[in-house]
């Protein structure tokens, strides 16, 4: 079954990619979207169905080289199915959703066909993602990993007419290069080290790597350390977290139902599933899983920060998805590995939602994007504003606070924010909260502009404003299900007592190893994931169980256990963020106007995003064209073109026209060579010792 | 004893006796008009002795006290030799009889050369060497100036003649120093006496002479003057026959002689022979970028491959020979097609040469035009063609012999020819559209030889059709 689901989108990509021109167009789309739906519901029977245990599948030999030894395996557990049924539920919804979205695209004329090219490029992201996400060892992994990136390069350029558009693509793949960079050298750091990539040896190795020293950049490091930070690296790169994150904003170049699909959902999230898959490896790397923590917090508050101040609809919430996704790292980093995942599928849920959502608003609107233009539009588009209204909800986070009663991002976000007063440092924790309540702020500020107040813009775009199809709205309505109560249902299994926790990942509750000190205390109490040492001997083997916690690990528990005050915060905070935007934007629209004429550098230095792509400008991206273009002018263009050119029309047409000057046609020039030939050959031979 | 030597040598007996036959019969004939006849029967006659040769069986027999030897290497390098001969015959036969030129001596005299050039792939003795290269070298002459109304024809004739017998008067000083020196001519008797130690002076300069008279026979640079004159003055079959035989007889005598008789000082005519084949390659391949007119331009060409087949033989090892070997039936194969399509080249009936008639060919004639693509690729050495193989053996025995640089100077100097070969196929494809292009009609032996050639560059890939084999049992005999 998991094969199916694995090579179902496969298949449609190729069937809709190559084939359309044999089968037409809308069949072939029909075929990819058809196909997608069938891996959803594989993929629901199997998270369902799923006992915890993990199984794996093998499918074929990848690589054979030395010690090296890869197959293409499926590796189902609890952390493969949630991701399973997280990208082929949203990719399956924007399927059906581009049909309406997509149907008269400006950027193409009539008699152009693009639709098929579209669904071909998300089917085969789909397929990417699953193969990265079902992989059973690290280059399986790079392999899904690289292809999620070249499709969401393709996609982010599928606008290839327009220039910002290819713009934005180069950047999402290049920015990710720096990340894959840090991937690939994780990788090879562990395969260094452990002579395998496969997942389970890595994480048998890994308390033995938390003992091991490894020499890199002229400094010797810890290798856990060292390896997680790599590989956190590569993780920065795919989820946009601070310093690699400027690509992220510009992919909102790409057509929306891709930035719901790819840059809010799947890929972006790529990077805290690695974090919590490596789980057995990060507990035993406590400085890179403090860097994650800082590093997440940070991203956090600067990402919601930026989104408080954007105007474009699609850019404040691609900053939100930033945003959230920093909070994500920070539950991975304080080691709450179940949290990042809860946020994960929720956040999946909401935010797509939100994307679909914004994409139907634009689609009302004629592809306007700036909500300074919007205003008003309750009425005319009804349906649109419930569901917007629902992901506002669910990501600011509304619930009954105290009790496991709300939206989905209630529960999610709330558990992050406890791990990380339970786990983290103050500063990750009053970060979160701030960024909590800007979340709430910048969420209600787009509710409010677009769907409040009077229509601004262009009155012609305004009168003309309609409902999306039903295609596009049905999508809507099943992401609104699971932003309403993908929390409720699932909070207990994510985030319930331990017991329950480790029942859903598959992890062993009684202790077998002979960790004494814990083991023999508290079982019940404490049922942490150990070693279970059955097979293999003496050698490590790898925990059992689809992340794992450390012994010494009880963030989970300090977090249920954590103050009141801390439990309400992130409440109160979004209280804060809606009170002060319904004062800005319901009660005195004039206020904002006058707030960022009284502190223009503070407005100014979040509108350009704390000027991170200036500053990157500066830094490489000039450099680099100059060196470039250095290269090419006098490097390629003067050296090697030169060079080639000058023997290919200077000095051989010039041998040429001496052997051909020394045909002349006359018989005793031509007696002359043979002699001076032979006497020059003799002497050749007598001089260089040839006899005697 | 004599029986058994006149056994040895029956299929040139044979070849010899149909020649002197045939010419009786045609004088006392129709004269010129049994020409026709006679072609397809001397052709006929080449055919038979080829598969006579072929299938003699493998063992090595001489005769005539060692003067003869029939061993592999003989009788692959005649096969080629009878076969390509044959072929050439019939190929030129329309052009000559459309031109008044099919005179019954024509196949006469190229039956004779032929049994000439058998007798120097078999030389076992100097003086053996000396007979078989004099019967080709005089029928060569007269074939030359077979257009006797021609300047041109004349001049080529004279030209080959007067250079011809310069570089046997060196050959023959090289075998007299080499008799005076070894006591013997015997090829035998002669690597006996130079023993393992190096030369003694004479013999050294006998070796490098009979060299000179050698590479004159192959066209090697500095002693390849005459080739572009006599190629473009000569009637076109009569070119087309120099550039495919004698170039094997001449090859394998070299090959011949210098491991029969001259097999203890491989170091000595080795580097020899590398600094001829790096000249050759060079100055063909850099001499033909600045012809039009595509016989002069075979004419370098085969200057150019004459030096791979030499860079072959200069790596002195079995591996050399059979490179060499494959590289030269490989050379015949592509030369008889591309002279097979040069023959067809008519504008209202008469020949053209110049390359610039070619002009988008491939329009009026696709698949001709695609026929002469693969010969010219396979000529330029380009993969996956049969002539990329022969490169890549020729380089890989440069390689084995420690001549890298031997080797990097093949490689430059083929992308240096490449371009000349390409220039035909960008002509044929991309060229302006002029008028006046050339004539369609083409007589059914040359279209099958022209497309026989090409799908052998194609379908050879698979296994070069054994000559690979055949080349090392061959190269074996050889050397040992």
């Amino acid at each position: 079954m998991a094969s199916i689901i694995l090579f179902a989108p496969l298949v449609g990509a190729l069937i809709c990619g190559f084939g359309w021109r044999i089968i037409g167009e809308k069949p072939a789309m029909w075929v990819a979207t058809g196909l997608l739906f069938l891996a959803a519901a594989l993929s629901w029977i199997v998270f369902l169905g799923h006992d915890g245990q993990m199984t794996q599948i093998p499918i074929l030999r990848f690589i054979e080289s030395g010690s090296l030894s890869v197959d293409w395996a499926i590796r189902l557990d609890r952390m493969t199915a949630i991701m399973l049924i997280v990208v082929t539920t949203v990719s399956s919804l924007v399927h059906l959703y581009s049909f309406g979205y997509m149907a008269h695209d400006p950027q193409w004329g009539e008699g152009e066909t693009y639709k098929p090219r579209f669904f071909a490029y998300l089917s085969f992201f789909t397929f990417a993602m699953l193969a990265l996400v079902t992989s059973d060892n690290l280059v399986q992994m790079f392999f899904g990993w690289e292809g999620v990136g070249v499709a969401s390069y393709l996609l982010i350029g599928f606008y290839w007419k327009k220039p910002s558009a290819n713009a934005a693509a180069m950047k999402a793949f290049i920015v990710n290069r720096v990340g894959d960079f840090g991937f690939a050298l994780g990788i090879m750091a562990l395969y260094l080290l452990t002579d395998s990539v496969l997942f389970d040896d890595v994480f048998a190795a890994a308390p033995e790597l938390a003992e091991t020293r490894l020499s890199f950049l002229w400094t010797d490091w810890n290798a856990a350390n060292l390896i997680g930070f790599l590989l956190f690296i590569g993780a920065m790169g795919k989820s946009a977290q601070l310093i690699l994150h400027t690509w992220l904003p510009d992919a909102m170049e790409g057509p929306t139902p891709v930035s719901a699909l790819i840059h809010a959902a799947t890929m972006v999230t790529a990077g805290v599933f690695l974090v919590c898959r490596m789980s057995p490896l990060y507990e035993y790397a406590p400085e890179a899983a403090g860097f994650i923590v800082f590093l997440g917090a940070t991203t956090a508050f600067f990402a919601a920060s930026v989104g408080l101040v954007q105007n474009d609809i699609k850019r404040v919430i691609a900053y939100s998805t930033c945003s959230q996704l920093g909070y994500m790292f920070v539950a991975a980093g304080v080691g709450v590995y179940s949290a990042a995942m809860f946020h994960l599928l929720t956040h999946a849920f909401f935010k797509a939602m939100l994307f679909l959502g914004a994409g139907s608003v634009i689609h009302a609107m004629h592809h306007e994007q700036d909500m300074r233009n919007y205003g008003g539009l309750r009425g005319k588009i009804p349906y649109t504003f419930a569901a917007m209204m629902v992901g506002t909800l669910a990501i600011t986070g509304v619930g009954i606070p105290l009790t496991s009663i709300g939206f989905a991002g209630f529960l999610s976000k709330d558990a992050i924010i406890e791990s990380a007063f339970a786990g983290g440092t103050a500063y990750a924790f009053w970060l979160l909260v701030v960024a909590a309540g800007m979340t709430s702020f910048y969420s209600w500020r787009l509710i409010f502009l677009t769907f409040f107040g009077k229509p601004r813009g262009d009155r012609h775009t305004h009168d003309h404003a309609h409902e999306s199809p039903m295609v596009m709205l049905i999508p809507l309505g099943v992401l609104g299900l699971g932003a309403v109560f993908a929390g409720m249902v699932w909070y207990g299994s994510f985030f319930g007592d331990h017991a329950q926790v480790n029942k859903f990942f598959g992890i062993p509750s009684h202790e077998v190893a002979a960790d004494a000190g814990h083991g023999a205390a508290a079982p019940a109490a404490e049922g942490h994931a150990a070693p279970a040492a059955e097979d293999h001997g003496a050698v490590a083997t790898a925990p059992v169980g689809a992340i794992f916690m450390g012994p010494d690990n009880h963030v989970m528990d300090d977090a249920h256990h954590a103050p009141a005050w801390v439990k309400v915060s992130p409440f109160i905070a979004m209280l804060i963020g809606l009170a002060v935007a319904y004062l800005f934007y319901i009660v005195n629209p004039a206020l904002p106007k006058r707030l960022a004429e009284s502190q223009p550098i503070l407005h100014r230095f979040l509108l350009n995003k704390w000027y991170f792509d200036e500053i990157y400008d500066a830094i490489f991206v000039n450099p680099a064209k100059r060196l470039g273009s250095f290269l090419w002018r006098r490097g390629d263009g003067d050296v090697i073109d030169g060079s080639i050119n000058g023997v290919a029309m200077g000095i051989i047409p010039f041998f040429t026209r001496l052997a051909g000057r020394a045909q002349s046609g006359y018989l005793f020039h031509y007696a002359f060579a043979m002699v001076l030939g032979i006497v020059l050959l003799i002497t050749w031979m007598t001089i260089s010792g040839g006899a005697e | 004893m004599i029986s058994a030597d006149i056994s040895t040598v029956l299929p040139e007996i044979v070849l010899a006796v149909y020649a002197m036959l045939a010419l009786i019969f045609a004088v006392y004939t129709g004269k010129d008009k049994t020409a026709g006849l006679v072609v397809w029967a001397s052709a006929g006659a080449l055919l038979a002795a080829a598969f006579w040769i072929g299938f003699s069986g493998t063992d090595t027999r001489t005769a005539f006290n060692g003067a003869f030897v029939n061993d592999s290497f003989a009788r692959f390098a005649k096969v080629v030799i009878l076969l390509s001969a044959a072929a050439v015959l019939v190929m030129g036969k329309d052009y000559m009889a459309r031109r008044d030129l099919l005179r019954f001596e024509y196949p006469v005299l190229v039956v004779l050369s032929v049994v000439g050039m058998m007798m120097m792939v078999s030389a076992g003795d100097l003086m053996s060497l000396y007979m078989g290269l004099e019967l080709q070298s005089l029928a060569l002459y007269v074939v030359a100036s077979l257009r006797r109304d021609s300047v041109k024809s004349t001049e080529a004739g004279l030209k080959y003649f007067v250079l011809g017998a310069l570089s046997s008067g060196m050959l023959l000083y090289g075998a007299s120093l080499t008799y005076g020196y070894a006591g013997t001519t015997l090829f035998s008797g002669i690597i006996a006496a130079a023993g393992t130690e190096g030369l003694s002076l004479g013999l050294l300069f006998g070796l490098v002479f009979m060299i000179t008279g050698l590479a004159f026979k192959v066209s090697a640079v500095p002693f390849h003057m005459w080739t572009p004159d006599v190629y473009e003055g000569s009637p076109t079959p009569v070119t087309a026959f120099f550039a495919t035989a004698p170039k094997m007889a001449a090859m394998g005598l070299f090959a011949r002689v210098m491991h029969d008789a001259f097999g203890g000082a491989t170091q000595d005519w080795g580097q020899v022979i590398a600094l001829l084949a790096v000249l050759s390659m060079f100055l063909g391949a850099v001499a033909a970028i600045g012809q039009r007119n595509i016989k002069r331009l075979m004419a370098y060409s085969s200057i150019t491959h004459m030096g791979f087949a030499l860079m072959a033989l200069a790596a002195g090892t079995a591996g050399g020979v059979q490179a060499m070997l494959i590289y030269m039936a490989i050379y015949v194969t592509m030369n008889v097609g591309t002279f097979a399509f040069i023959l067809s080249m008519e504008k209202d009936g008469q020949p053209v040469t110049d390359i610039g008639a070619l002009n988008m060919y491939s329009r009026a004639e696709p698949l001709k035009a695609l026929a002469v693509l693969v010969l010219m690729f396979s000529l330029a050495g380009v993969p996956p063609l049969v002539g990329f193989f022969g490169k890549f053996y020729a380089l890989k025995a440069a390689v084995d012999a420690d001549m890298a640089w031997l080797a990097i100077a093949g490689v430059v100097a083929s992308v240096i020819s490449a371009f000349y070969y390409l220039r035909i196929v960008f002509y044929m494809y991309f060229g302006e559209d002029r008028d006046g292009a050339l004539d369609g009609t083409m007589s059914p032996v040359l279209w099958g030889l022209l497309m026989a050639s090409a799908a052998i560059m194609l379908v050879g890939v698979i296994n070069l059709f054994g000559v690979e084999g055949l080349a090392a049992v061959a190269a074996q005999t050889l050397v040992n």
